[in-house]
């Protein structure tokens, strides 16, 4: 089995599950009761000022015609418009867009940048002071919902010491300091649920990985408890913790929208929210298709990675 | 698309005969654990403890003595805790401690009920996938795969949006939504289990396959799953929580934890407990769901221990 | 060559090292003493029934050059006797006893002096070359690590001694397998490597643990000599791990046969197999089925169990399943005698060949006793 080959059957399975997920952003906004016409109309919406308006969104063509159209549309950029402000979907995504994937990188940086030193010291002394103490505050921290830690990381740091702001963003192009004092706040609420996650997964590997007998045959070396951890214990322990990474990079394109709220972030979540509140269904449905298109996309990229990292798969295929 | 999992799902029930006896053999190691230092511990009881009161306060609240949860001007606004209101009234002069458990009321009444929903249809559809397996298994799979590609929360947003926000709508939206992960936690469980010994042999001894699901393979995937299943109404009172921090759960002015959290906001300076409370009890109660569920789950399932 | 430094007055004569260790025939024989003595050696596991006592007293000592093999059968302690004289004991074993190296104690090291000790003291080969090879580490990472940390050596040495290494372990064309991962390697490539990591540092002694076990029957004869041979080139003492009589047959200058934690018979080889005294030693040789006998000849198991090494018994741990034993062997336990004449030790009461062995082998036929029939047959 070549790696072509593994790679090719992915690309293919790829396929049916992009096309059922638009299938469903798609039906999504038609499935559930209320009538799009009459949200934009407002009440004491006559019955032919609804027609109009059915016709001109094309909402009397029979269903497959009009998802054929819409996706139609959304492949040439066209995600139709606001009908509150009429600024295009794309133009607004392609805004924001950078904003939530700049939080989500910073706060990915953030849980690697801790979580695996962490576990590496965790794991060469289990049950030691640091493990014990790392592995309840990791338990604590992945119970805390992003709301409640972001409003007590904003009374900690920006109302009772004033270090950070509470809300406020400027645009990373525009002034970087600023850029990054603003987004410290949320990249932490975000980060601190995924380096719990990573923290323990990754702890649990390195144990593992350390009773394995090429890690016995490194310590006859006489090679160091550190070189042993970094060099032999890390990479082999690292593939779940991929694996996960991508999962909660895709999980976090949808989940950004309760952080981008409370720090009043201009991100795709903060996007999906508002529309979602002014029902402005043109909206809600390019920003979720590009939300679910974009986890789709990137759990297939990580799964790709996966093959690649790991060189028994990439080479030969898998090995039982 | 479906990516491998990294928590090994696989239960290392103890070896019976048959499947009924494994399964009420692995609930009774849950009874007799209890009084075995090993694995449960003091700390495990203390969950227990919190979420039974929490539970039992939530069921009683009518017959406690409280003042009315919703009442506004009892008190003066945003008095501190102690003195006539343990807990202090919130910006709109609400008794603090019967918003609190009313909202607990809330919390558990979404987590429960929407994890058995999940339970239920995720759970028959992961039976049925796992058993069969074939062609049957592939297509539920495959139905599961792409609601778990959806961005969950932002599908719970849109569903309670456009159905109208109401504790029933809420529980349909979350429920629906946990029913893919429960069907593929179930799914690997059933196949892990329809492979062991007990269940070639009831197949051997003529049983069909209805009554080897139910009698064999059942008894046997329920303990983890009921592990997991805690573990998911942490996720499912997380998920009401935000849903009502942003103002999308039930209709204001019932109380909900994560309501209160958001109107407390605002108030961070000057009575920050508005908001802190509701924070700490929500937090406090999550964690002891995840902890409970992490426990049994490394009691019931020992290659479970990752993430 | 390799930058050791060697004291002045040890060279008697001027050689020429070509690989790490050659040099040292001339020198061992100037420094007196054997390479190792290992007093009294104790290494038990806690747990939660008790002290698993997996080497209970163990001593021996090895000449330089040497090959002492170590014959038991699974749970006899052989393994965790190498590794305890090494020291890589896992977190919470408890070790007691002495290991003297050249002279000096190694059992008491401080981990990071002990860390010195080993790969370029003292190395190891695994049993199983797939699991003791990092799947994803190239070899050549995996040779060059040691040379580089040990030996100081920069990126290209390294590199050039892992070639010339895997040469003469015999692997054909060493340039591209240092780029290669374990599995894209025979099983008994596999383990050409790991003896090539372990004998790239210069190791005095090396502590080969089953080596051949997870090999083919063909590939294990070559290994056995490969080892043979570096043993050789490079002056080696070895300790040879086996469950197989068969192995250490030509191959070790001395045997000692392990049961159930303890060392019940030690002698130079050849006496070992001319004149067995212990029952153990003699229900495994003759157990090793001879191409000689004729077809369906049954094979001549030891019958029962090795004992409980948490719950061990007051007398000689082998004797419920000795065909020779007595009541005095079930009370008291055999000490380990020595016969210093032929170097021969053994611990039994009744040994094999002795007039009270004879005799109570005898008496266990009349009695009709259900093991020594069972050996008898």
């Amino acid at each position: 089995m070549s790696a072509v080959g593994t790679i090719g059957r992915k690309i293919l399975y790829l396929i049916p599950v992009l096309f059922a997920v638009t299938v469903l952003t798609f039906l999504l906004i038609k499935l559930l009761p209320g009538d799009p016409a009459v949200d934009i109309l407002g009440p004491g919406a006559t019955p032919a000022a609804v027609q109009e308006i059915h016709h001109q969104l094309g909402l009397d063509k029979p269903l497959p015609a009009q998802y054929v159209h819409w996706l139609g549309n959304a492949v040439h950029g066209n995600l139709g418009q606001s009908y509150q402000n009429n600024q295009s979907t794309v133009s607004a995504l392609r805004q924001r867009l950078p904003v939530t994937i700049e939080l989500i990188i910073l706060s990915q940086l953030i849980a690697f940048a801790i979580a695996v030193p962490l576990a590496l010291v965790a794991a060469t002394k289990p049950n030691g002071l640091v493990d014990r103490l790392a592995t309840t505050a990791a338990f604590g921290f992945l119970a805390i919902p992003d709301f409640i830690l972001g409003v007590v990381l904003v009374f900690v740091f920006a109302v009772h010491w004033h270090v950070f702001p509470a809300t406020g963003y400027t645009y990373l192009t525009a002034n970087p300091v600023l850029n990054l004092k603003a987004m410290t706040l949320p990249a932490v609420t975000l980060a601190m649920a995924s380096l719990a996650v990573y923290f323990r997964l990754l702890r649990t590997d390195l144990i593992a990985t350390l009773q394995q007998d090429y890690i016995a045959m490194a310590r006859s070396k006489g090679l160091s408890t550190r070189y042993i951890m970094v060099r032999h214990a890390l990479r082999p322990s690292s593939f779940s913790l991929a694996t996960v990474s991508g999962l909660q990079v895709g999980a976090l394109i949808g989940g950004t929208f309760i952080t981008e709220s409370i720090f009043a972030l201009p991100g795709v979540g903060s996007l999906a929210v508002q529309s979602i509140y002014s029902r402005d269904y043109l909206v809600v449905q390019g920003t979720v298709l590009v939300i679910a298109v974009g986890y789709v996309g990137i759990n297939f990229v990580i799964d790709l990675l996966y093959t690649v990292l790991d060189p028994r798969i990439r080479r030969a295929g898998a090995i039982a | 698309m479906p990516a491998p999992s990294p928590d090994g799902l696989v239960s290392e029930a103890p070896a019976g005969r048959d499947g009924q006896t494994t399964g009420v053999l692995a609930l009774g190691a849950i009874v007799v654990a209890g009084t075995r230092r090993r694995g449960l511990g003091i700390a495990f009881w203390l969950c227990v403890g919190w979420i039974g009161l929490v539970i039992l306060l939530a069921v009683f609240a009518g017959a406690l003595p409280l003042h009315s949860p919703d009442a506004t001007g009892l008190g003066p606004p945003r008095v501190a805790p102690g003195g006539r209101f343990w807990l202090g009234t919130d910006d709109l002069g609400r008794d603090m401690l019967a918003r609190l458990i009313y909202g607990a009321r809330v919390s558990m009444i979404v987590g429960f009920s929407s994890i058995a929903i999940g339970l239920v249809v995720g759970g028959t559809l992961g039976l049925i996938a796992g058993y069969y397996k074939g062609r049957i298994g592939t297509v539920i799979m495959g139905v599961v795969d792409v609601f778990l590609a959806f961005p969950a929360l932002v599908l719970a947003l849109a569903i309670v949006t456009f159905l109208g926000q109401s504790l029933q709508n809420v529980v349909i939206a979350i429920g629906f939504l946990s029913i893919a992960p429960i069907a593929r936690i179930i799914r690997s469980s059933t196949i892990a289990f329809s492979e062991r010994e007990f269940v070639i042999a009831a197949r051997a001894l003529g049983a069909r396959n209805f009554r080897i699901v139910t009698k064999e393979i059942l008894p046997n995937v329920v303990p983890p799953t009921l592990a997991y299943a805690l573990v998911y109404v942490a996720v499912a009172i997380v998920a009401e929580g935000g849903l009502s921090f942003l103002g999308l759960s039930v209709k204001p002015p019932t109380a909900s934890w994560g309501g209160m959290i958001n109107e407390g906001k605002t108030f961070l300076p000057q009575a920050p407990y508005i908001s802190l409370l509701p924070a700490a009890v929500m937090f406090i109660t999550v964690l002891a769901f995840n902890f409970a569920g992490d426990s049994l789950r490394t009691r019931l399932d020992p290659r479970g221990g990752a993430a | 060559m390799f930058g050791r430094a060697r004291g002045a007055g040890d060279l008697e004569t001027e050689v020429v090292e070509t690989e790490p260790g050659t040099a040292r025939m001339a020198t061992a024989e100037a420094s007196a003493g054997p390479l190792l003595v290992v007093d009294d050696l104790h290494v038990g596991f806690p747990t939660e029934r008790g002290l698993v006592r997996a080497v209970d007293g163990v001593s021996f000592r090895l000449e330089h050059g040497r090959t002492l093999g170590v014959v038991g059968e699974s749970g006899s302690g052989k393994t965790v006797l190498s590794r305890g004289v090494m020291g890589l004991l896992p977190p919470g074993a408890v070790r007691t006893g002495s290991v003297r190296f050249e002279g000096r104690e190694i059992a008491d090291l401080a981990p990071d002096a002990l860390r010195d000790v080993w790969g370029a003291e003292i190395a190891m080969v695994f049993q199983d070359p797939m699991t003791s090879l990092n799947p994803v580490v190239r070899i050549g990472r995996q040779i060059t690590e040691g040379l580089r940390h040990h030996l100081g050596m920069g990126k290209a040495e390294a590199r050039e001694t892992a070639v010339a290494l895997l040469r003469s372990v015999g692997i054909p064309e060493p340039e591209r397998r240092l780029e290669q991962y374990p599995f894209e390697l025979s099983g008994g490539m596999r383990q050409r490597v790991t003896i090539a990591i372990a004998i790239s540092c210069g190791p005095k002694l090396l502590l080969a643990d089953e080596p051949t076990t997870a090999l083919d029957v063909t590939v294990q004869a070559q290994i056995l000599n490969l080892l043979e041979d570096k043993q050789r080139e490079r002056f080696m003492a070895m300790v040879l791990v086996t469950h197989d009589l068969g192995v250490v047959a030509g191959r070790a200058d001395h045997v000692a046969v392990m049961y159930a934690g303890k060392v019940v018979e030690t002698a130079p080889t050849a006496e070992l197999f001319a004149e067995v005294r212990m029952p153990y030693t003699e229900a495994l040789l003759k157990s090793i089925p001879r191409t000689t006998d004729p077809s369906h000849t049954r094979l001549a198991a030891v019958g029962g169990r090795p004992p409980d090494l948490v719950d061990l018994p007051a007398g000689c741990r082998f004797a419920p399943r000795c065909p020779y034993a007595q009541p005095r062997c079930v009370a008291e336990e055999p000490p380990l005698r020595t016969d210093t004449g032929s170097g021969h030790a053994w611990a039994c009461w009744f040994p094999v060949g002795t007039p009270e062995g004879d005799d109570a082998l005898a008496r266990n036929v009349r009695a009709e006793r259900p093991q020594t029939l069972a050996a008898q047959a």
